[in-house]
């Protein structure tokens, strides 16, 4: 369909990236597919912040005394990198770089229904990052991402009112995102363009910023309580004068654990575009994948008591937040199994997107599965807060999220800027991140089991061996980061130019030019077919 | 460069109208989508104020006595005033959308103004009310040191704490006024220079949801601070 | 090359018993549940990933103008691969739900440690009268029953060879209870980060067998149990002078009062346990008594909660028929 019309230079035709040039045509763009390029580069700056931490943390764990590091700047380290990775980066990755971009063009419409409100997410984003690198540059904070009162409010000395308030205001720059979303998807669809015709993705994005809208705003006020508890020392959560230690846990599970299902959803979503493209299959049970989303999405809200089986919380509340745990699981192995069968007699490639999306699958099955043990009442006890749980979310958010985001940054990067990038170098990397991940992260899961807890600077001899096998993986995996850094980066330069379909996908993006204009469609399109149509057998539903 | 050609999307304004935004088809779509939207961000709002009713319900059971002392503190019948004042101005409000859609600037403008000056009426009680708290050292953590008649009896640690949701809560509140305030002269300032018609009068209705909500954040807060515990013995 | 094989051997041999001691009762039962797990877990993954893989290699693009047959969905495959991951959860929910509530109820009986958790150490203290720092000797095959507070911020005591785990907080109190299966040393973590020498904060569990933890108790005797340390604080407080035991004193008379239920003068009704010992000790003005004067001081700050502890210990001899005379 597309490889039909001649390619034209892309320096000859006209699309967003030339369309105005200058620092202000960027600053102030309200395009949502430049502000979507202004935030792939400050989410890429801040995982390299926080991988960098990560490097720090895993260098410094090879001898059980500690090989680097006092034991209050491993503290820091731990914190800034769970601050920066969960807050700065997978938070906003997929929903703020991909989704920005593709929401639009997958609905058939020209921008958000609020590009102003788009910029402004950005900003606010950039004004929170700002507070929190000041947080870390002027020494740190030591709390621990969690910020667990009485510790944080009354027992340390570092900065954890900047960083408090550099969460408090990324936050908003979220709220905004989702805001945007749904109001698109409501609103803006293209003619024809039901919800059971949308793509997967925007089920996927619709899905996040309805947990983006609620959840959010619980975070907000938590951090604006430590800050008052800081500053007035009022005791609302300092047992000595009446306050709940325990109540703060709540406040900040409520939303933190919705959050990280704002970290995987849109990862599904990607995903279900991947392995339909890179196999030419509709997907096996659109609706359910579709539904699971949405399901996911409101039961998240109702299961946060499992971050706190043995923080005194009551054994009844443990027992139907555990049961809402195993509710949840249910909807994410409808997806995978969905996937899988969705390869079934198709025609599989092995491009690189695709080695990422299937490496997801695997990879998130696994963490996924190791959920139920922490969702199970007895196991979570032995478990809690021991590498198990690290173990366990690395391997949803990086093993999952982050394949997930490599996968779609590839898949739509020619869309993105027109150019492709080098192929071989790209399946490569996916396979050493593949390798250097599992040996970061799979030894994790034993020393959970033999005890080792989180935080800890230190260790006792005996866990030396796994730790210096997971040091080893974190360094082959910082290598794999750094490699697709460079050819994508090399790409937009000297990449072959892209046509509009490179890969023979379906969806209304890909009936645009690489890159698109910046009105994306020269007419509204009409949507007069079910999704995914590839092969040419598929009949309309209704 | 030419409009069009620097902006493509401006070639189809023609069409649409100039009160369209580009990114929507039609003017029903943007009022659609903008309603829409101030709605999805109400919802926000009422996460964000239901973190600090959640934990304010726990602390009142848990301190009754310090609760109920503290609200008996605070001044019932300027909260009433208050209360009284903001339903009118929710009224005014009202009626200046109706306005709006209508076309009259002049009762338009009229309203906003009075619903401005009704918003800055409750601010300038609920300020006045502040500084009676800081004359009577019961600011928690900056100046919290009670004369023993305004603890009543109760532990001053348990008061502290209703003072210390008393002034978040009122706090977020007047916040919240103080930007719906900004937010409505911006309004008036539009519909005084014509910049108000029917067409783009959704504006003023989404400015509308806003206040109305603010105004029932106070419905709630007014029961629930002031009037802990009845005042009659 | 040499080297290399060397070093990889060395390594090797390093490699740790990837099976923890499991050195308690509950450790057993944990174990099971927990190899059920890891069972379906590796069954699962490996079915996912073997059966991508083999559909990966069996449905590789031969051509690019392959046209895949269209998807024919299946309801029924649909339902079956909810319906069997749900069952399996119901199964493992409600098998994980019994063991933790089993392990959540100390057996009657149990030898109580009382453990204070603080910045960067654990105090435990036995009934007996000995005081450890960082370390807990029991004797094996007893149940021991850990209750538990913080004097700063939320710590954790976890035992990771008898799988049990609860936070300690401050300000109120918690428990958990193990009943050790094997004589041996073994580690114990503060497991909930607490500050800068959180991973400073471990120790170990000496389990000793009957005689040998009566020689241990015999020759770290105090001269006081710790229901005579909290007689004897009882009386240096000046407790003894409003609550008399006719009841005739400014404050309620202590005998018996243990584990009865109260009406406060709120007209809440409450049973004094553990934590409400505390709070009238640490608050007392939010407690009032109908019948009463609130007229008792508190003693926050004159009191740290290993006092706090000795003082409830007493006044919960005052309940039992065997009473320590004063010394």
């Amino acid at each position: 369909m597309s490889t039909a019309v001649a390619e034209v230079p892309v320096e000859s035709r006209v699309h967003y990236l030339n369309a105005s040039y200058g620092i202000k045509s960027w600053l102030l763009t309200t395009d949502h597919k430049r502000i979507a390029l202004l935030y792939l580069a400050s989410i890429t700056v801040m995982f390299f912040i926080g991988g960098a931490a990560a490097v720090m943390m895993r260098l410094h764990l090879i001898e059980p005394a500690g090989a680097l590091l006092e034991p209050e700047t491993y503290n820091k380290l731990f914190t800034m990198h769970g601050v920066v990775m969960v807050f700065f980066f997978l938070i906003p990755s997929i929903p703020a770089t991909l989704g920005n971009f593709l929401v639009p063009m997958m609905i058939g419409a020209r921008d958000l229904a609020f590009p102003r409100l788009n910029l402004l997410s950005w900003y606010v984003y950039m004004t929170g990052a700002a507070f929190t690198l000041y947080a870390l540059i002027s020494g740190g904070v030591d709390t621990g991402w969690t910020f667990y009162t009485p510790l944080s409010t009354h027992y340390v000395t570092t900065h954890v009112i900047a960083t408090a308030l550099g969460v408090f205001i990324t936050g908003f720059s979220s709220i905004l995102t989702g805001l945007n979303f749904i109001v698109t998807i409501h609103k803006m669809r293209a003619p024809g363009m039901t919800w059971k015709r949308m793509p997967l993705f925007l089920w996927a994005m619709y899905a996040t910023s309805v947990i983006f809208v609620l959840g959010t705003p619980v975070i907000a006020v938590s951090m604006i309580l430590i800050g008052a508890e800081r500053l007035l020392h009022v005791g609302i959560f300092d047992p000595a004068l009446g306050g709940d230690p325990v109540l703060f846990q709540h406040l900040f599970w409520f939303y933190s654990h919705p959050a990280v299902y704002i970290m995987i959803l849109p990862g599904m979503g990607v995903v279900s575009e991947l392995v339909t493209c890179f196999s030419k299959k509709k997907p096996f049970g659109y609706l359910f994948i579709a539904y699971s989303s949405l399901a996911i999405a409101l039961i998240s809200f109702f299961v946060w008591g499992h971050h706190m089986f043995v923080s005194s919380q009551s054994v009844y509340a443990g027992f139907i937040f555990s049961a809402l745990s195993f509710a949840v699981a249910i909807p994410s192995a409808i997806k995978v199994f969905n996937w899988t069968a969705t390869l079934y007699q198709g025609s599989i490639s092995y491009d690189a997107p695709m080695l990422y999306a299937l490496g997801f699958i695997g990879l998130f099955t696994m963490g996924g599965l190791t959920g139920l043990f922490l969702a199970t009442l007895a196991t979570d006890v032995h478990l809690h807060d021991t590498y198990f749980v690290i173990a366990h979310f690395h391997y949803i958010m990086v093993g999952g999220a982050v394949m997930a985001y490599m996968g779609g940054l590839h898949f739509w990067w020619p869309k993105i800027t027109g150019r492709l990038y080098h192929d071989a170098w790209a399946r490569v990397a996916a396979f050493i991140i593949f390798i250097g991940f599992n040996l970061t992260f799979f030894p994790q899961y034993m020393l959970g089991y033999l005890g080792m807890p989180r935080r800890y600077a230190v260790y006792p001899a005996e866990f030396q061996v796994l730790n210096v096998m997971s040091s080893a993986g974190a360094s082959i995996l910082g290598v794999g980061y750094l490699i697709p850094f460079i050819y994508l980066l090399w790409s937009i330069r000297y990449g072959p130019i892209a046509g509009p379909n490179p890969w023979g996908a379906k969806g209304l993006e890909w009936e645009t030019p690489s890159p698109p204009p910046t009105d994306n469609f020269e007419e509204p399109p009409i949507v007069a077919e079910e999704p995914y149509g590839y092969a040419e057998q598929e009949r309309a539903h209704v | 460069m030419s409009d069009a050609a620097a902006n493509p999307g401006l070639t189809h304004a023609g069409a649409r109208g100039a009160a369209v935004h580009h990114q929507f088809e039609d003017l029903e779509q943007q009022h659609d989508a903008s309603s829409f939207g101030m709605w999805i961000f109400l919802a926000t709002e009422m996460l964000f104020f239901g973190g600090l009713f959640t934990a304010y319900i726990i602390y009142r059971g848990l301190y009754y006595p310090g609760f109920a002392a503290g609200s008996h503190g605070l001044d019932a019948p300027f909260g009433a005033a208050m209360t009284f004042i903001l339903l009118i101005s929710s009224f005014t409000m009202a009626m200046s959308v109706h306005a709006a859609r209508e076309g009259k600037r002049g009762m338009l403008v009229a309203l906003l103004l009075l619903t401005i000056v009704l918003g800055a009426a409750f601010l300038g009680i609920k300020f006045t009310e502040y500084g009676q708290k800081w004359r009577e050292h019961m600011v928690p953590g900056l100046n919290f040191h009670p004369a023993a008649e305004d603890l009543r009896g109760a532990p001053a640690t348990s008061v502290e704490l209703f003072l210390c949701f008393y002034f978040f809560m009122t706090g977020l509140h007047a916040l919240h006024m103080i930007i719906g305030i900004g937010l409505l002269s911006v309004m008036a300032i539009l519909a005084w220079r014509g910049k108000i018609k029917p067409e783009n009068y959704d504006r003023i209705e989404v400015s509308g949801l806003y206040w109305h909500f603010v105004d029932i954040i106070w419905i709630f807060l007014f029961p629930l601070l002031y009037l802990i515990g009845g005042r009659y013995k | 090359m040499n080297a290399l094989s060397t070093s990889l051997a060395l390594f090797l041999a390093q490699w740790p018993n990837l099976h923890p001691p499991a050195a308690s009762v509950g450790a057993e039962r944990f174990d099971r549940l927990f190899f059920f797990l890891t069972g379906i877990t590796l069954l699962f993954t490996t079915l996912i990933f073997a059966t991508i893989f083999y559909f990966m290699i069996k449905y590789r693009r031969r051509s690019e103008d392959e046209r895949p047959p269209a998807t024919k969905q299946n309801l029924a495959l649909e339902l079956t691969w909810i319906v069997i991951p749900a069952l399996i959860c119901i199964l493992v929910f409600f098998w994980g739900a019994s063991l933790f509530f089993a392990n959540a109820r100390p057996p009657q009986g149990s030898m109580e440690i009382l453990v204070v958790g603080k910045q960067w150490m654990w105090h435990l203290q036995h009934s007996e009268g000995p005081r450890e720092i960082n370390q807990l000797h029991v004797p094996v095959d007893v149940p021991v029953r850990l209750v538990m507070t913080s004097e700063d911020v939320i710590h954790d005591f976890a035992v990771p060879a008898f799988r049990i785990k609860m936070d300690v907080v401050p300000g109120r109190y918690t428990q958990e209870w193990f009943q050790a299966t094997q004589v041996g040393t073994y580690r114990l973590f503060c497991n909930q980060f607490c500050g800068a020498l959180h991973s400073a904060m471990d120790g170990t569990v000496e389990v000793m067998s009957p005689t040998d933890f009566a020689e241990w108790l015999r020759n770290n005797a105090t001269s006081q149990t710790l229901i005579q340390m909290g007689q004897d604080l009882f009386a240096r407080l000046a407790c003894n002078t409003c609550h008399l035991p006719d009841g005739t004193g400014s404050g309620p008379a202590l005998e018996g009062v243990f584990g009865k239920q109260v009406r406060l003068a709120t007209g809440e009704n409450r049973v004094i346990d553990e934590a409400f010992l505390r709070q009238s000790i640490l608050d007392p003005a939010s407690l009032p008594l109908p019948n009463y004067r609130p007229v008792m001081p508190t003693f926050r700050g004159q009191v740290n909660e290993e006092q706090v502890l000795q003082l409830i210990a007493y006044i919960k001899s005052l309940s039992s028929a065997e009473r320590t005379p004063a010394p």
